[in-house]
């Protein structure tokens, strides 16, 4: 069998599950539930550096960049220019170029200010970088951040942390059928069938943080995630049957006493 | 303490006080941080980190150290 790819901005990738790293108990936690998720992309923000506490912990030390890509976010920007300075930032770090730009517009919802996002999209393209963008569900807006040269989709299913699961998915189907990069389900999914759903609507893969993290046992949801990214991808590509409103037997009638 | 030989900068929003010809190397010396692993600003405008030992701080510039936390 022909294995099956994700291809963002050029590297490959098995896993379709990218998973946050924020909300854990501690970095020890949130690293091994990273590594029984088998994602190979993780994100990660940007802060300041605790000057008083030299002793803290840094997340580097428990997860190594060098194998698993780390993916900088802009968590917590409200404009277009914060979100530049972070993701500039974030490559003065290390090199990073392929960056997940986020730009909220509500403090209460956390929607993504689409204006500012925009904006955001098409300085750090011309800048080189290589921008995968959180974004809401809306068909035009979304290919307004594709020809912009957003190098992959990020529709919310629902608010971030909410654990809704996709709450349009008409949206979500016509943005599957139109969009031409990576269409990654990102923000508000809850449990495993979540992402299989994503999944099945053909999206190339899912971003989980909450759902995993504040679970009652991270490790186990983690596990489960895993599992539901891969067989929601199966399900999708084994090509489903129709679905009927009457019944068709399963068992040949030839024979029958 | 003589006066006339300090500086006060602003390191991650909290005030210091540092002797003249203090270069960002120092800085980053004195608050052992890991300099593979950040990046600096000074006065908003991205710093080479090869070249932080000539740039030297001059009183109230703004510096900041910023590295990866965790995040979703």
């Amino acid at each position: 069998m022909k294995s099956d790819i994700l291809k963002i901005a050029n590297k490959k990738f098995k896993s379709r599950l990218i998973v946050g790293t924020g909300k854990y108990k501690n970095m020890k936690e949130c690293a091994k539930a990273i590594k029984i998720s088998g994602a190979e992309i993780v994100t990660v923000a940007v802060r300041r550096v605790n000057i008083l506490d030299k002793s803290r912990p840094l997340l580097m030390d428990y997860i190594d960049p060098k194998k698993i890509m780390y993916l900088p976010n802009t968590a917590g920007c409200f404009t277009s220019k914060d979100a530049l300075r972070t993701l500039r930032l974030a490559r003065e770090i290390g090199g990073w170029k392929i960056v997940k730009l986020e730009v909220l517009g509500d403090k209460k919802n956390l929607f993504p200010d689409m204006i500012e996002t925009l904006k955001s999209t098409e300085v750090l393209t011309k800048e080189g970088f290589k921008v995968m963008v959180y974004c809401n569900d809306d068909p035009l807006m979304c290919k307004r951040l594709e020809n912009s040269g957003a190098s992959a989709i990020m529709p919310l299913a629902a608010p971030i942390g909410s654990g809704l699961g996709i709450q349009n998915k008409i949206n979500i189907k016509i943005l599957r059928l139109q969009t031409k990069v990576p269409l990654i389900i990102d923000a508000g999914l809850g449990q495993a069938s979540d992402a299989v759903q994503a999944m099945e609507m053909g999206c190339d893969a899912v971003l989980i943080n909450t759902a995993i993290a504040k679970a009652k046992n991270p490790f186990q949801m983690a596990e489960s995630m895993k599992y539901a990214v891969i067989s929601g991808r199966k399900s999708f590509l084994s090509g489903r049957i129709m679905p009927n409103l009457f019944g068709s037997p399963s068992t040949t009638k030839i024979g029958l006493i | 303490m003589n006066k006339k030989n300090k500086i006060k900068i602003v390191v991650n929003g909290k005030l210091l006080t540092v002797n003249l010809k203090f270069s960002l190397k120092n800085l980053i010396e004195k608050l052992k941080t890991p300099i593979n692993k950040v990046a600096i600003e000074l006065n908003e405008e991205i710093v080479n980190k090869k070249k932080i030992n000539k740039i030297f701080l001059k009183n109230n510039d703004k510096i900041e150290i910023v590295h990866f936390i965790g995040g979703g």
